[in-house]
Formats: C-alpha cells, structure tokens, sequence
C-alpha cells in the first residue's frame, strides 16, 4: 500500500513539478517575455475562475443528483417554476465576473499592440514550408529550415526513431538570432499562402499574410533556445516549419552579427549557405 | 403560462385517423417509399439514418488521424494525406453528421410536439433530404481525384485551398448542395411552426426544441447564403480570374475569413441549440419538474443567437486586426457567457428539488450539462484575445470545440434517439445495454479529448501529423480514448438496430414513471404515420 502511495507520489511529483520535465506537461509555460507571462498570469487567473464557477455549478448539480433521487423517494416541488430574484442574480454575478476578466484582458491587449520603441526589425517571411528572416538596417538575411536529422527521420517508412533525434521536428539549419533586454519588432509577411509564426516562450502568435505586412513585438528576458511552430495551416508540410530562437547576451549577438558579415563575397544572395558555414551549433 | 398545459391535450386525437379518405392510410410500398417520401417520419428516419452513416464515415477517418498521432513518426498517413482527412473529417462530422441528424429530430419531433399532422412543405422536405446523399457522394468521390481531396482545413482559407487541385470544384458545389439542403429544410420548419401549431399553442407554449429550433431555423436562413457566396468567390478566384482573395489583385485574403465566420459562428449554434434544447426537454421529464425558468430559456436562446452574428472575429485574433477590432470582439465573445450561464443554471435548478431517475436519455443530458459546460469554460478562456495568442491554432482549441461537438452537440442528439427512440419504433431498447454505452462514451470522450488541452497548453499546433517526443505521452493517451470512443459507437448503432427490428412493447406515454409532459407522448406509440390528423386543444 505504502508502496503505492509512494509511486503515487512520484508520478504526481512528476506530473505537477519542474517545467524542465517535458514529458505529460499539463500547463502553460510563464515563458521569458512581459507578453509571455502577462498571457500565463490572465491563463491562470480565468482557468482559476472558471474552477471556482465550476465547483459551485456541478457542485449545485451532484449535490441535487445525490439529494433528490427518485429511486430514494423524493418528490418533486413542482411549484418551483421561476424566481425573478435569482434569476436576476445569477445574471448580475456573471457580469460582476465578466468586468473583472475583461479589465486585465484590455490592459494586456493594449501592450500586446504597443509597437513603439522597437530597438531592432526583423522581417519574417513564410514560405512553404520555411522562414526567411531579413534583419532590416544589418544586411543579414537568411532562410531557416527543417534540421536535416529530423527531416530524415519524419518520411514515413524512415525507420529512425523519432526519439533518437535531438529536439526532433523543432531543430532548424540557422535558428534566428536576437539580443536579449532588446525590444525586438517583427514584421511578418508570406511569400504563398498564410503561415503563422508562433514561439510560446515569447508569448506571442502572429499571421503572416501574402501580400499584407502585420507585426508583433517581444522583448526577452532570459538567454536561451527557445522553439516553435508554424500555426495556421500552410500545406503539406505545415508540420515541418519549426522556429528556432537564440537569446544572446548583447557581446554575443554582436559578435555573430559580425561573424555574419564576415565573408563579404557570400554575405548578401546566399547568405544561407554561409550561414550554415559560420554558425552550425548555435544550441 | 407555460408548456406545462400540454400535458392536459386531448389524448383521443388519434383514434379516428382511418375516416379519412384513400391515400392517407400508409406508406408506399419498397423503394418509391422513400425516394416519393413526402411524410415527415420517413423523411426524419432517412436523415437520421444519413446522419449515422456519416457520423461513422467521419469516425472511421478520426480513427485514422488518431492512429497517425499514436506514436511521433509518420507510420500511416503521409502529411498531404492526413490534411486532407482532417479536412474531410471535420464537413463530414458537421455538414454530414452533425447538422442531418438534428434536421432528422426536427422532422419526426417538430409535427409532433406542436400537434401538425407533418411538416408544412413535405415536397420541399423531400428535395432537401435528397439533395444530401449527391452532396456527401461528390464530397467523398474528392478522395480518389487525382491531386487528392481538400486538404487545406475545413474552413477553406485561402490561399492554401486554391492549391486544390481537381477536387476543389467538387468541393464547392457539394458545399452549395448542403447549403441549399440546409435552408430548406430551416424554410420549412419555420413554416411549420408558425402556421401549423394546434389551437391555443401560442409562441410561449411551445416546448423548448420546437423553440431552439426556430431560432437555429433562423440561423441557417441568415448564414448558409453567406458560406455559399464565399464559396463561390474561391471559385471564381481559382477559375475566372477574380481577385477577391489576392492581394496580388487588390484583394484580401483575411476578408474570406471574415466571411467565413461571419458564417462559422453562427453555426456553431445552429449545432448547440437544437442539442439545448432536447436537453431541456429531458432534464424536466426525468426530474419530474417542469423547466424552471422556461421565459428565461426562450430570451437567453434568443440572445444567443442574436450575439453569435457579432462575435464571429474571435476566431480572427491572430490575424493583425485593429486594436478596437480586437477589443470589440472579445468583449462580445465574453458576453455570450451570460445567456449560456443562465441555461446552465435554468438545467440545474430544474433538477433542484426533483425527484430525479437516471434514465438512458437523462445520463446523456447530464453528462452533456457537464461536459458542454467544461467547453463552454475553455470557450471564455479562448476569448480572452492576449491568451488566444497563445491557444490560438493549437491543440486546446481542438479540444475545446470537441468538447462543444461531441459530449455537447452529439451526446444532445443520442440523449433525443435515447428519449425518443421507443416513440418512434414503438419498441423499448435494452437498458443495460443503453447504460453501457453511456457510460463507456462518457468516459472515452475525456480520455480522447482532456489531454488535448495539455497538449494544446504545451504548445502543440493543431493540425499537424508529426510532432516533437515531448508531445508523445498526451497523444498516446488521446489516441487511446479515441479509438475506445470509436468502438463503443459500434454498441449505438447496434442498439437502435435491434431495438427498431424488436423489443418490448413501449407503452403511449414509454417514460411512465416520469409521465413526460409534451403532445407527442399523447400518440401511440409507434407514433402513426400522420401524426395529428385533428389539431389537439391546448388548454
Ligand atoms: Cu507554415
Ligand atoms: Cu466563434
């Protein structure tokens, strides 16, 4: 029995505990960005509220199913018709609930929307089924695709196993690159049809629409890896478009900025390829 | 003052149906009985029967995108292929499942509770129920088109859908022929209820499915001509060298999803209400209490509706709106929260000091009032616009709209065959085995569907194949419940076909012990071929 309650323990203990354990996560991440968090703290206070609303409700609804069961010979109030007091107030409490979610959720949209003081632009393009991104004003430009490892082992009949792939499906050739404590402006475009780019850890998703240019900011907190995905529908290969981000200190990112203009014969149409060169093991 | 008074209608009214002349006695023989069928059951039994054989068409295809999700790796279905089932999956399960089936209650139920002897428009019935079997066959044909079927999402945007290759026509007009199906079928309803209610049923008496689905009947009038005209305007972008959708042109791609919702909203209640309002019917019957709040169910529906054409850009959030925009339609979303909450706590005060049986059809009721209620949470969390920027386009949106879908929208409609079933056939099924179903249902629905809000919560998009190992575990689990689901259906289908082909004899009133209130409990059962052959009085 102990015994049990002890593996009860420790699979509870890994269910609820520590973000690092990828493996049956049941919530959001706080992410490392103001958009991020802010998106987590409204997640958490409306999954919160919906909790209590819920405790009340199906507990009014067990509570009546256990209490007035036929088979224990209760009898109806068949008089019980309509009560304009109550009505009115489970009308009012829902309003009442209503204003304090819509408070918090008004103020985080108007910062979602803030574009203003960017440091830095990057303009992304999506293609099928890959990004492109164009650092305005540094004449770096890139594309970012499906790392080969995974790319291999997701053709069916491939025989590698999923698992034995790093960061399988969310590893890219050249991941994008930001300074950390920078308020970074995104412009998103797309080159075919509308693709998505999403990293959960910057708290932010935007569409990138042929032939519209829509934008998005984040500013990270934290150095790091952070991964995504593309998240609106784009063909075949939707599931095959991963984002990858590196936070780097400021030294950091200039130094691979420099590393970029590096060889100035390849640095403008093949940036890619010399990309590739210069920066492979950028995790 | 309420439905209540229909339970004192004439009970009588069926006995002199054979003083009528020739004509009206029975159906006609073999097959021209249901391909001439103008009678309201045997057009109601052909949709529902449409609607099993699609719900099982679509299943089968879930089975298969839950299959591909087992394991990460791609082992069944290559990725063009398994779009084109999600694809297919989702206008199956709601143009062929979904809304047939409750056109197929409307028919059998709606002559019945409000004592008409059939619909109004019986030959229109007929056209629009054969509109259905050419509609699902063109679709279903796509999957052996060269270039395959559909695969860019059940709501076509654009320019991904005008990848399409050959079956992209197809796909449009199958959708035009649902389209019209559909508004024929609201037409007549409509006019059903208005000009065939028996005397002394006014507006006010009505029971609440008749009501749910007058206002749905509403809904499909306003909305299915919107969903047609942006079909089209995909078609002739594709084929004639419109430019709606293409900014290259002047157009806007974001302006058919802004036509597609104004659609996709108000048809996610075209699904719920009619399942509202079976729910209220059963919920009162099996608590053996009228429906508390019966004026208030009426206006929230109402209100419902009314709100479902203003809120229909939340589905939008991610796609650079303005900041008013954004606002606006969050707040509106938010507001919907008002009226369902008041149906929610309508149900439970109905069930506040009753006396309460646990019947087949009240198990369906319940577990959709729970069930539906846990959609409806994650509904209000969606609308909260800087959270929906982390759900949006991921797995807990799938989830949530399965849970409005399947243990709201399809449990709504097994709690109506269950409630309604004996009526019907005039035999009573096996409860034991009606209870099995119900309770492997309800607890495979939350295997397949909960761990798809951890999913989604950890940051898995929807609609992809292939994913990442962290994802493994919660798609194992998922595809489990998925596939138990998918068996335990099997067990449905088996039900209603033995218990149509044999069975005790159900009684006039069959829920005895509940003494269901409502005019058709006052026919035989089964229920004769014209239902009210003499208007009944309501008192
Ligand atoms: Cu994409
Ligand atoms: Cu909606």
């Amino acid at each position: 029995m102990s015994k049990n309650l002890k593996a009860l323990a420790c699979i509870a203990s890994i269910l609820l505990a520590s973000p690092a354990f990828a493996a049956w996560q049941l919530n959001m991440r706080p992410g490392i960005t103001e958009l991020s968090k802010q998106a987590y703290g409204l997640h958490m206070e409306i999954l919160w509220i919906c909790v209590a609303i819920g405790v009340v409700v199906f507990g009014a609804m067990i509570y009546s199913l256990i209490k007035f069961r036929h088979s224990k010979g209760a009898i109806a109030d068949t008089t019980l018709l309509h009560s304009t007091k109550v009505e009115v107030i489970w009308t009012t409490i829902p309003i009442i609930i209503l204003v304090f979610m819509a408070y918090p959720a008004a103020r985080g949209l108007i910062k979602d929307e803030d574009m203003s003081g960017a440091d830095m632009t990057i303009k992304v393009t999506g293609y099928q089924w890959k990004w492109e991104y164009d650092y305005l004003d540094q004449k770096v430009d890139f594309f970012s695709t499906l790392a080969r490892d995974s790319n291999a082992a997701r053709i069916k009949g491939s025989g590698i196993d999923p698992y034995s792939v790093p960061n399988y499906l969310l590893e890219v050739d050249h991941p994008l690159v930001v300074p950390v404590h920078k308020k970074v402006r995104m412009l998103l475009t797309a080159g075919d049809v509308i693709h998505a780019w999403w990293v959960p850890a910057l708290g932010m998703k935007r569409d990138a629409i042929p032939g519209f240019i829509n934008e998005l900011w984040f500013r990270a907190d934290e150095e790091g890896t952070y991964r995504g995905q593309c998240a609106e529908l784009c063909g075949r290969d939707h599931g095959f478009m991963p984002i990858v981000v590196v936070v780097k200190s400021e030294a950091d990112y200039a130094a691979w900025l420099n590393a970029q203009h590096a060889p100035p014969a390849e640095a403008a149409p093949n940036a890619p390829a010399a990309a590739s060169a210069a920066a492979p093991a950028t995790t | 003052m309420t439905a209540t008074h229909i339970a004192d209608a004439n009970a009588h009214v069926h006995s002199n149906s054979h003083e009528h002349d020739a004509g009206h006695h029975g159906p006609m023989k073999g097959w021209r009985r249901w391909a001439y069928a103008t009678n309201h059951k045997d057009i109601g039994t052909m949709y529902l029967i449409f609607s099993l054989v699609m719900f099982l068409t679509g299943g089968l295809m879930a089975m298969l995108i839950r299959a591909e999700l087992l394991r990460p790796g791609i082992q069944l279905l290559d990725p063009a292929k398994f779009n084109s089932m999600t694809t297919m999956h989702a206008l199956i399960m709601v143009f062929g499942a979904v809304m047939p089936a409750f056109t197929g209650l409307a028919n059998w139920m709606i002559p019945m509770q409000v004592g008409a002897p059939d619909m109004a428009l019986p030959r229109m019935n007929n056209f629009s129920f054969w509109l259905l079997p050419f509609a699902f066959t063109l679709l279903l044909l796509t999957l052996v088109v060269p270039g395959g079927s559909p695969a860019g999402g059940w709501t076509l945007y654009p320019p991904l859908v005008l990848q399409t290759g050959d079956s992209f026509p197809m796909a449009v007009f199958a959708i035009h022929l649902m389209g019209a199906s559909s508004i024929m079928g609201a037409i007549n309803v409509i006019v059903t209820i208005m000009n065939m209610r028996a005397p002394g049923m006014s507006l006010l008496k009505m029971p609440l499915f008749v009501w749910t689905w007058l206002i749905t009947a509403y809904l499909l009038i306003a909305v299915m001509p919107v969903l047609a005209g942006a079909v089209t305007m995909l078609l002739t972008d594709h084929y004639f060298g419109t430019t709606f959708f293409n900014a290259a042109g002047g157009g806007d791609p974001v302006m058919f999803q802004h036509i597609f919702w104004f659609f996709g909203h108000p048809e996610v209640y075209i699904m719920i209400l009619p399942a509202f309002g079976v729910v209220s019917e059963v919920i009162p019957t099996f608590s053996r209490k009228p429906l508390f709040g019966y004026d208030a169910m009426v206006y929230a529906t109402a209100s419902i509706a009314f709100l479902s054409f203003i809120v229909w850009a939340h589905h939008m959030f991610t796609t650079g709106m303005p900041l008013i925009g954004e606002m606006f339609f969050m707040m509106s979303t938010m507001l919907i929260a008002i009226p369902t909450g008041v149906k929610v706590f309508n149900w439970t005060a109905t069930m506040w000091k009753g006396s309460i049986s646990f019947e087949p059809p009240m198990l369906f009721a319940l577990s959709f009032v729970f069930l539906f209620t846990i959609g409806g949470f994650s509904g209000l969390m969606l609308a909260m616009a800087p959270a929906d920027f982390q759900y949006h386009d991921t797995y807990f949106v799938v989830a949530h709209f399965h849970y409005v879908l399947v243990p709201g929208a399809i449990f709504g409609i097994m709690a109506a065959v269950y409630y309604w079933l004996p009526k019907w056939c005039g035999h009573m099924y096996n409860m034991t085995l009606a209870k099995t179903h119900f309770w492997l249902s309800t607890i495979f629905v939350n295997v397949l569907f909960f761990p798809q809000h951890f999913l989604g919560l950890a940051g898995m998009p929807r609609r992809i194949p292939d994913y990442n190992t962290q994802f493994a575990d919660w798609n194992f689990v998922s595809s489990i419940g998925g596939f138990c689901f998918g068996a335990t259906q099997l067990l449905f289908v088996y039900l209603i076909w033995s218990t149509v082909r044999s069975g005790p004899k159900a009684t006039d009133k069959v829920w005895d012990s509940a003494a269901p209130i409502g005019l058709e409990w006052t026919l035989p059962s089964p229920a004769p071929y014209h239902s009210f052959e003499e208007a009944p009085e309501i008192k």
